[in-house]
């Protein structure tokens, strides 16, 4: 193998990829070819960054530097420039935008600042694809380490110890997940990844599958060592291609070293991985339902108990963990348990990987402790609210999650705060909202998605959401009423309170959280019939200022449904009772006499 | 019922995936995924052959294709366009561009145009938030878009 001087690496994940990263990797290529540096300099196809607000990211290695929003076209002087001249490329390095300062290593960026690496320790570092660069930064040491020295229950001792709980969204301590795994008795037992990742703006799983799939499959192997398994199901979702195909190249790859298969390590311990594919339900990312996908069947859930651990796939015992609970896990066991609990909080122990996305200015991939407030999120590592605008909320926890405000920020973030001021963890997503948000709207959107994604099994929360979501329309169509209100709020409790599985149990939380925190913009939709953040369309009106008005009637020939009326250089007016809210007056008048109330 | 004719070599292609896949009922889904990709959606005769295949009823197979939204019982435009309406890109205004695609091609979502060139669809989160809102055309995806580039976007595969 050649040695190699230096090392681009170049961003490979979905969302660098969608900004023509594979164009930037052949161009540096040819750039190398046409300078002779093929066997000293190597492109790497990594995966996420996490920075996705500035990609296509591409980082020079050894010296560090971090270049962004690199296009094809940049790539022949970064050779030439950076590789030959050792000569930085400054237009291409990141600009701090509060000091202005040019920075160029990522460590001294605002964003990974706070940030600490544990189940994105190798995103961005190694090429996913390829199993030695996994291995050569203690890759399957740990389910060594597992095989030879260790008995299962000590495995498990180490992972309790670890205090390390479910990231899928539950919580539930994972240790102990697998100690009731392992101590069921019966002839078969299996180990289940769950990537499903249905919470829509969340991407945290993807990422680890698509930057470092090995993680999972060793995790998957020391469970399967722990619990008596032989088998591991990944569970994965069809929308995902990228993350398919690299963990269909990375089980490929640990079969070929013996690190799946008989006799792992040179012990009796056989286990091995098949995929099992999603299409496209949310629900089926909860476990009961998961598992009957997995049987070919509608993912309907199961009351519980049993758990999967005593009685899942095909009705043998279970463990189902989420991908990055899993990612947690050879660390761990390398490190030790008590390495682990160090970080975090007294109840929640290490990190959590979270997807930091709306009006944020830094959208990306971030992980950080446990106990890091929502402050230091959105504003040190996400850079504030976009467009200087004014932050308003913050979703955690996706559609079961609720909106928390200012006076959320300074808790810290775990699983016990974040429930007793009525959100959630979840799995990761985290949206950022701001004053043109409109609330109502918001609780509306996600209810949609519960409609939608409903199995249907059970009647609250088939038919109860329904009716969640009729009333919300109703109130931004501003025919709401203030018993409506009443009605929404005893109706959300019935949900919660008497649906099957979790969908339906958390369901209502978006409208009870929007409800509790922001009581005044629900009131002013149905009292004023005012939308105070200007976004429900039946509540707005566009109007023409008569002082700024000139009268020169292209309003009235650009509207198509003949709204506006008033003699030629005369002030003009918009008839509300004909207006459909289109908006193509106000974009054409020249006078800026158009706008909305 | 049916009335349309399945080409017999891709007849025979199913009938091999789903041989492969020990024609166990336990393997729908992974069929069903491989039927779509064969036959680019499940018409009621795709969905009769998968059930004798698998050994399970017509019945059961319907109910599993109609509980998943990745199945789709209507054929795609020659470009289907999907808009992302996961929430990182509806916060950032995804709504209008839907609406903005609606109006130029004239059709609602789930439909395909008349001449069959493009169909318009909605997803939940492709992954790649960061460059919300997110639009896909077949595989390829287009980020920040706003309202004002559906007409490029259009163009671009319209001659
Ligand atoms: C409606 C619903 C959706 C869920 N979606 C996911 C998901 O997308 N990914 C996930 O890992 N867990 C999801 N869960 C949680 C799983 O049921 C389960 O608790 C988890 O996979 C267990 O793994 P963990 O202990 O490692 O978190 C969901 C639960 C519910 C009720
Ligand atoms: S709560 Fe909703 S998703 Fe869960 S079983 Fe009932 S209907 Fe299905
Ligand atoms: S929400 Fe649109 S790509 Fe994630």
């Amino acid at each position: 193998m050649a040695k190699f001087k230096n090392h681009i690496l170049v961003c490979a994940g979905t969302g660098c990829r969608a900004s023509q990263s594979e164009l930037i990797v052949e161009n540096l290529n040819r750039a190398i070819e046409d300078n002779n540096l093929g066997d000293e300099v190597q492109v790497v196809r990594t995966g996420c960054f996490g920075f996705c607000e500035k990609g296509p990211v591409v980082k020079m290695m050894p010296d560090n530097t971090f270049y962004v929003q690199v296009t094809p076209a940049d790539a022949s002087e970064l050779v030439t420039e950076h590789i030959v001249k050792g000569r930085k490329v400054n237009r291409l390095l990141y600009v701090d935008p509060d000091s202005h300062k040019v920075i160029s290593d990522s460590k001294e960026m605002g964003f990974y600042k706070k940030q600490i690496r544990i189940a994105l320790r190798n995103c961005g570092f190694i090429n996913p694809e390829n199993v030695d660069e996994y291995i050569a930064r203690d890759g399957y040491a740990a389910l060594g380490k597992a095989l030879t020295e260790m008995t299962p229950e000590q495995v498990i001792k180490e992972i309790i110890d670890s205090g390390l709980r479910g990231r899928g969204g539950g919580g539930f301590p994972t240790g102990l997940k697998w100690d009731i795994t392992r101590k069921v008795k019966a002839d078969q037992k299996y180990v289940v990844c769950n990537a499903d990742e249905g919470d829509p703006g969340a991407f945290m799983d993807r990422s680890i599958l698509e930057g470092d799939p090995h993680s999972v499959i060793e995790a998957m192997a020391i469970n399967g060592y722990c619990t008596g398994a032989s088998k591991g199901l990944v569970y994965i979702r069809a929308e995902y291609p990228l993350a398919i195909e690299r963990l269909k190249i990375a089980i490929k790859q640990a079969r070929e070293y013996g690190l799946l298969g008989e006799n792992i390590f040179g012990s009796d311990f056989c286990f091995d991985i098949e995929l099992r594919y999603g299409a496209g339900a949310f629900v089926c990312g909860e476990e009961t339902s998961l598992i009957h996908s997995m049987e070919g069947l509608r993912g309907e859930p199961n009351v519980k108990p049993p758990f999967p651990s005593e009685s899942g796939y095909k009705g043998k015992p279970t463990n189902v963990n989420n991908v990055e609970t899993y990612a947690n896990i050879p660390v761990i066991l390398l490190n030790g348990s008590k390495w682990f609990s160090a970080i975090g909080t007294e109840k929640s122990k290490g990190t959590k990987v979270f997807a930091l996305a709306g009006k944020v200015n830094n959208v990306g991939l971030i992980e950080v402790p446990m106990g890091t407030t929502l402050r230091e999120v959105i504003f040190d590592i996400g850079g504030g609210i976009k467009d200087g605008k004014k932050f308003k909320a913050v979703q955690t926890g996706g559609p079961s999650g609720g909106c928390l405000t200012e006076k959320h920020l300074d808790i810290p973030i775990d699983y016990d705060s974040l429930l007793a001021c009525g959100s959630m963890m979840g799995s990761g997503g985290m949206i950022v909202m701001d004053e043109d948000d409109c609330m109502v709207a918001m609780a509306k959107f996600y209810l949609e998605f519960t409609v939608e994604e409903s199995c249907g099994k059970c009647t609250p929360c088939r038919i109860g959401n329904k009716r969640l979501h009729e009333i919300l329309e109703k109130i931004t169509q501003g025919k709401g009423t203030k018993e409506d209100l009443t009605l929404l709020r005893n109706l959300s409790y019935v949900i919660k309170d008497t649906s099957l599985c979790g969908l339906g149990q958390t369901s209502p939380n978006p409208v009870l959280s929007t409800m509790e925190n922001f009581a005044d913009e629900y009131e002013a939709h149905v009292v004023d019939g005012k939308c105070p953040a200007g976004q429900c369309k039946a509540l707005m009106q566009y109007v023409i200022d008569p002082e700024a008005c000139v009268g020169c009637t292209l309003c009235s020939r650009v509207c198509p449904v003949d709204a506006i009326s008033g003699e030629k250089k005369m002030a003009h007016i918009i008839n509300p009772a004909i207006c459909i809210k289109c908006g193509a007056c106000m974009e054409k008048c020249k006078f800026n006499a158009i706008s909305i109330q | 019922m049916a009335n349309i004719k399945l080409p017999d070599n891709k007849k025979k292609e199913l009938k091999e995936v789903c041989a492969k896949l020990n024609n166990d009922p336990g393997e729908l889904i992974n069929a069903l995924h491989a039927a779509q990709g064969l036959f680019g959606y499940l018409p009621a005769e795709v969905q009769e052959l998968v059930a004798q295949e698998m050994n399970v009823s017509v019945a059961h197979v319907y109910g599993v294709v109609t509980f998943y939204s990745f199945f789709s019982m209507t054929p795609k435009g020659e470009h289907p366009i999907s808009i992302c309406m996961g929430t990182a890109c509806y916060v950032r205004g995804a709504e209008k561009v839907l609406d903005e695609f609606k109006k130029l091609l004239n059709v609602k979502v789930g439909e395909t145009t008349p001449d069959g060139k493009f169909s318009l669809s909605c997803l939940r989160c492709v992954g790649a938030c960061g460059l919300a809102p997110v639009v896909t055309v077949g595989d390829k995806v287009f980020g920040r878009v706003a309202p004002e580039d559906v007409k490029t976007i259009l163009e671009e595969y319209n001659n």
